[in-house]
């Protein structure tokens, strides 16, 4: 059973859909008390970072979720959800995450050509390092990419896609992985991904 | 390397695809939920979901449509046709949209797809504009092409980007229907140096057009087509092979 957290941002229907598709029975947590009576925990998010941080923060999911994961219970945080993984944010002003994965959030135009559109809408290939949740899948698979935002100075990186330069594409670290782009919208690839996450725990 | 679209639009009234038919052999699927798993299992990027029923009535069987093919089609899905303010905005998100595309609607409110933008963020909110060409200018039509607006297409296609529209879809109402080929000289001089996706529609008869406007118009995103689909006269997979094989990246 997978826990996904709803902290009120966001549109939780494809992402419990997908989920219910490859018969993984999923529910939506908004009571913090709840959480730990789930096999694996997802952390959605689509929005700014400083609104979605500070819901985490007033709802005790946050905090929650930290424990969980530091007690080694697995935790997927899906494009802003990952983002929230890291330790903070510059979108907007600063903003603290939680922390569970070294590194900063960045503009990516800090680092893309000049001339790419932003946000980096659309499908992109993955070059991705061993992890579990790419067992069921090929180098340079596609991915479904939605963000103006990405993670930087991260030591946990295990995939990135190229546009114009490399971009952060998902993280690791020990029960925790973080995809910036949505597996529940990126057709049977991300399926497979989502697969081997609710392997997982 | 960020691939190119290819997107399929399904007019759906009264709980049916219009020129559903004749689809795989003998065999009439007018029913768009599987209509749009059978293009997702074709490699299709992303679908248009068009909702061209007039009556509450016909919103409620749409939007029952929506969320069963949400379900069970896991890619993007955007949605158009009689989004008019918020509510609709709303409405369709929650049965599983990822994108909401406004055409006469933002015409009638200038100010829906700021306010949009703002609640739901720029992602979200896809420009439509079905576009023609009168008195030497290309111009803005509304209700399905029957009412000129008087807007000028580059200019309120660069209003309702600066507003905060994240997606342009360009429709030739001169191609349209015609299946010559793309309208290349209206999109680039509609949605050249644009900074956003712009999504082209509106003339796509056979592979060839596909391969003529992303190798002309290389900024372009994404091509969107219907009936030529819903044929069978070009097939996704096929068509994506031919324009990889041209060196357009592709989703293979």
């Amino acid at each position: 059973m997978t826990g996904i957290v709803d902290y009120g941002v966001g549109n939780l229907f494809s992402l419990r859909s997908s989920l219910k598709f490859i018969g993984e029975e999923a529910d939506l947590i908004a009571d913090p008390d709840k959480l730990r009576l789930y096999d694996r925990i997802i952390l959605p998010g689509v929005g700014a970072f400083g609104d979605a941080a500070k819901k985490l923060r007033d709802t005790g999911l946050g905090e929650e979720t930290v424990r969980l994961a530091k007690s080694g219970k697995p935790v997927m945080g899906i494009c802003l959800g990952m983002q929230l993984l890291l330790d903070k944010s510059l979108e907007f002003g600063e903003h603290r995450g939680l922390g569970l994965i070294s590194g900063e959030v960045r503009p990516i135009s800090e680092t893309i050509p000049k001339g790419l559109k932003i946000p980096h809408i659309g499908w992109n290939g993955l070059d991705f390092k061993p992890h579990e949740i790419f067992k069921d899948i090929k180098q340079g698979d596609c991915v479904y990419f939605v963000h103006s935002f990405h993670a930087t100075s991260c030591p946990d990186v295990i995939a990135t896609t190229d546009y114009g330069a490399p971009l952060v594409a998902a993280v690791a670290k020990d029960s925790v992985v973080g995809c910036q782009f949505h597996p529940e919208k990126s057709g049977e690839v991300g399926l497979k991904i989502l697969r081997a996450f609710c392997r997982l725990g | 390397m960020l691939r190119k679209r290819i997107i399929p639009c399904l007019d759906v009234r009264d709980g049916k695809v219009t020129k559903g038919i004749n689809f795989l052999g003998n065999k009439d699927i007018a029913d768009p939920v599987e209509l749009a798993e059978f293009y997702s299992s074709c490699g299709a990027d992303e679908l248009v979901f068009y909702d061209i029923t007039a009556s509450a009535e016909g919103r409620g069987i749409f939007t029952d449509i929506l969320k069963k093919a949400a379900s069970s089609v896991f890619i993007p899905l955007t949605v158009g046709g009689g989004i008019r303010t918020l509510e609709d905005f709303d409405r369709v998100l929650k049965c599983g949209a990822d994108k909401v595309s406004v055409n006469s609607g933002a015409v009638a409110d200038k100010t829906l797809i700021r306010k949009a933008a703002e609640r739901y963020g720029s992602q979200c909110v896809v420009i439509s504009a079905d576009v023609k060409r009168s008195g030497g200018k290309f111009v803005v039509t509304a209700r399905g092409g029957r009412d000129e607006t008087g807007l000028e297409a580059k200019e309120w296609i660069r209003y309702c980007v600066s507003e905060g529209a994240g997606e342009v879809v360009l429709n030739s109402m001169d191609t349209d229907g015609v299946k010559g080929g793309f309208d290349i000289e209206m999109l680039k001089y509609v949605c050249e140096g644009l900074p956003v996706p712009v999504i082209a529609s509106g003339g796509a008869g056979k592979t060839e057009d596909f391969i003529e406007l992303f190798h002309e118009l290389p900024w372009v995103d994404a091509g969107l087509a219907a009936s030529v689909f819903h044929y069978k006269e070009i097939e996704i997979n096929k068509l994506k092979e031919a324009l990889s094989d041209s060196g357009v990246p592709m989703r293979i």
